[in-house]
């Protein structure tokens, strides 16, 4: 989804960095960002994420290219000087100022006045519900609550932009959830833009607008949650987000952007062409383990294929299947707990069935 | 949780377990503590004790203190009471001890040392009958100082088995004929060179300070390999000998050493600069051998910050400096109050390097405490000076803790 020219509010434009002058760790970054726009780097680690970050942040020089806010370049820009707000993993609160004096030091630094000071720091206090708090240090707060306090020192100041490093990483499932919806709300509400940092996809699929999926230094696609689950651009992201079943076959045509594929052992199938298909051609077939459905209890399909019972899972709310393809190959299927399970024994014939639109074939 | 009570029998086996603990743990400690309390404990307690216990003159003459007591100290004693001091003069004569009586009554009276000695030459000539029967008239016939009660007054101070004149001279004073404190005559020793002592230990903690604060910044920061290298160059003073170390300096700063060598040649000076055995030589030669008690402390502590903070406080548009005085500095105090304190306390009592290149200028208040118990044989006195350097550092310690907090200090 190419961004209007004049909507451009962050742009990297061919960023690479290289630590060691030999590998590059970033390389070719290029991406726009919209004012207003949640937008999250999603990647395994190691990637390159939080290098991206570093670089727009200004705490690591940019081996070439250019980062531009609203069209002014930044990148040999000093970091105190870029006004970005920057939420840190580990808080980075300091642990020898009050929860009040943490708030205040950005505005300090601005030469608010006091009474001024005392107002905004009373605001986001409230903001992030930890009024009672202003006089306690860091160390006597949760782990939720010193990340309620670390977004409120970043937002204090009014930035344009927010980063977040992978800033729930360190609470558990729970709190990461309530934290999730913080973090959305607060967006909502203020309408400041921002670039989140996660390897968590999960949390990048419920809380962007955005989301550029980030492996090997390259931005794989960028797309809403949605178009990225649903029309992953390649295998990578296809594997990447979400469960996928990959299963490999011959492309005999291709029309209308869909493709007629033969499986190893013999059945035909039809399959959305990924961009780059070619007929006669060898491909990886994607489909989801909740798109695939057993004979029974769907009447409409597309596709059919037999498989063998292999072994389940009691998951809790579904029941995770494994079977064998005849032509070999592992495909797996979640049932949802709803009584209607079929009891099946290992050795057992089944049938599944699918919708076209619901599998991608990929170049292989 | 509740607590569920525990039946009696739970809680004695609980209670026996407790107790076999603490058995073992005692078990373990009890070597060290026993090497402690003879090594540490029991020296410190015997030098404390020797600067205010002083048995020699009780012991010269037990009966004529005795006799004395009884004295109003006005007018001159009993007759009786002179003779058994004459008595006990005799003995020491015999004894050749009067040179020691002698000694100590010259520290209470000057200028009685010369009486003490020939009274008892000429009264160890005197029969033990004649003595008894007039002694005071002998003692008068052999000086007519024995006639000045002042004498006598004096004769009892000294016999004074706990006295405070030693931790008096320590601090420059003494007694006044009238009994009170007053400043001793001729120019202040002690006092001066205590001022001395703490203001070069402040001198070497702030040249410590300013040059391994930054050093240990960037060894916490540096990458593995590179930090690992030049901490072997830190440590490497620990690895060579003090001794060593002391003699390089004085081949570097002495008068025709290598630093004067290299300034008369790059003709920045024409005639050498005085550098060894001064105050500024012990000054640097101590820098150098205490730097890593600073660095370390620093660094173990800098190690533990991590870079984020820094880097938070600049994207709040801190600048550089600010930023580093009011988040980065005040991280890092229990490092660098660990290091300052190690150290100062151990440059305030440090012997050896003052010494060797501290000559006369650069001597340090150990270097006057050794002179005393090695050369003058003042024992007393050198632990009077020692327990007093002992206060001064508690005392700094006590002050240390009253505004920043001993609790704030982290060693490693
Ligand atoms: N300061 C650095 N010096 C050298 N290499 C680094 C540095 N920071 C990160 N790297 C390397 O760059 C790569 C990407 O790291 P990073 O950006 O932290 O990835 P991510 O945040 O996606 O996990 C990694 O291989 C990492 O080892
Ligand atoms: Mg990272």
């Amino acid at each position: 989804m190419p961004l209007d020219r004049s909507d451009v509010f962050l742009r990297f434009d061919n960023v690479k960095k290289s630590y060691d002058q030999k590998t590059l760790v970033v390389k070719d970054f290029s991406l726009d960002v919209a004012e207003g726009e949640f937008l999250t780097l999603l990647g395994p680690s190691g990637s390159g994420k939080s290098t991206v970050l570093m670089m727009l942040a200004g705490f690591e020089s940019v081996t070439s290219g250019d980062i531009s806010i609203s069209g002014k370049s930044i990148t040999r820009t000093a970091p105190y000087k870029r006004n970005i707000g920057m939420v840190f993993q580990n808080y980075a609160l300091f642990p020898h100022m009050t929860i009040a004096e943490n708030l205040a030091y950005p505005l300090q630094v601005r030469k608010m006045t006091r009474s001024d000071i005392q107002d905004r720091v009373g605001e986001y206090l409230n903001l992030v519900e930890l009024h009672g708090f202003r006089g306690r240090y860091p160390g006597q707060l949760s782990g939720g609550q010193r990340q309620r306090v670390a977004l409120a020192r970043a937002l204090i100041f009014e930035p344009s932009l927010i980063l977040m490093d992978e800033p729930l990483g360190a609470l558990d499932k729970k709190l990461r959830e309530q934290m999730q919806y913080e973090i959305t709300r607060l967006h909502e509400k203020l309408g400041f833009t921002v670039v989140y940092v996660t390897h968590d996809q999960t949390e990048a699929l419920s809380m962007s607008t955005r989301i550029a999926v980030f492996n090997d230094g390259v931005v794989q696609q960028c797309a809403p949650p949605a178009e990225l689950y649903e029309k992953p651009s390649n295998a990578f992201v296809a594997d990447f987000i979400g469960e996928n079943n990959f299963v490999n076959g011959h492309v005999d045509t291709i029309a209308d952007g869909m493709a007629k594929i033969t499986l190893p052992e013999g059945g035909t199938i039809t399959a959305v062409a990924a961009h780059g298909l070619a007929a006669n051609t060898r491909c990886r077939i994607s489909v989801r383990p909740e798109k695939l459905y057993m004979q029974d209890d769907r009447g409409a399909h597309d596709n059919q294929v037999s498989v063998r019972h292999v072994t389940h899972y009691y998951v809790g709310d579904f029941i995770r299947y494994y079977f064998k393809l005849q032509g070999g190959g592992d495909i797996n299927i979640k049932f949802l707990n709803d009584s209607a399970a079929p009891d099946l024994k290992e050795g057992d014939i089944a049938s599944l069935v699918w919708f076209a639109k619901d599998c991608i074939a990929f170049p292989a | 949780m509740t607590d569920i009570p525990l039946t009696a029998a739970d809680r004695r086996s609980a209670r026996s377990e407790l107790g076999r603990r603490r058995m073992t743990a005692f078990l373990f400690v009890a070597p060290l503590l026993l090497f402690l309390l003879f090594t540490f404990a029991a020296p410190i307690g015997t030098m404390l004790v020797r600067g205010f216990y002083h048995p020699t003159v009780s012991t010269l003459i037990p009966d004529s203190l005795k006799a004395l007591k009884a004295w109003d100290r006005t007018g001159l004693p009993p007759a009786e009471t002179q003779a058994i001091f004459a008595a006990d003069l005799k003995r020491l004569a015999d004894e050749r001890l009067s040179g020691k009586m002698a000694e100590e009554l010259n520290r209470v009276v000057p200028g009685s040392s010369s009486l003490v000695k020939s009274t008892a030459r000429k009264i160890a000539r005197a029969e033990d009958s004649e003595i008894a029967a007039s002694g005071a008239a002998l003692l008068a016939a052999a000086d007519e100082k024995w006639t000045d009660p002042e004498v006598w007054r004096g004769i009892i101070t000294s016999g004074n088995t706990f006295t405070a004149d030693y931790f008096l001279t320590a601090m420059d004073l003494e007694r006044s004929p009238a009994g009170g404190i007053m400043p001793r005559d001729g120019a202040r020793i002690y006092v001066d060179l205590f001022i001395k002592t703490l203001k070069m230990a402040l001198i070497i903690t702030i040249a410590t300070l300013i040059l391994g604060y930054p050093l240990a910044h960037y060894l916490a920061t540096a990458p593995a390999k590179t930090a690992n290298l030049l901490m072997v160059f830190v440590l490497l003073p620990f690895w060579t000998s003090l001794l060593v170390r002391t003699t390089a300096w004085i081949a570097l700063l002495q008068t025709n050493g290598v630093v004067n060598s290299f300034l008369m040649g790059a003709g920045i000076t024409r005639s050498p600069f005085e550098m060894l055995y001064t105050e500024f030589s012990t000054i640097v030669a101590m820098t150098h051998i205490l730097l890593p008690f600073m660095i370390l402390p620093l660094y173990s502590v800098m190690k533990g910050i991590d870079p984020s903070y820094m880097r938070a406080a600049l994207s709040m548009g801190a600048r550089p400096l600010p930023a580093f005085f009011r988040v980065y500095l005040p991280m890092t105090l229990p490092g660098l109050s660990a290091g300052a304190l190690l150290v100062f306390i151990i440059s305030v009592g440090y012997y050896i390097t003052p010494a060797l290149v501290g000559g006369t200028k650069g001597q340090m208040i150990s270097n006057i405490i050794a002179f005393h118990m090695q050369q003058s044989n003042n024992w007393e006195l050198a632990a009077a000076l020692g327990t007093m350097l002992l206060v001064v550092i508690l005392l700094l310690y006590w002050v240390y803790d009253r505004f920043v907090g001993a609790g704030n200090i982290k060693f490693g």
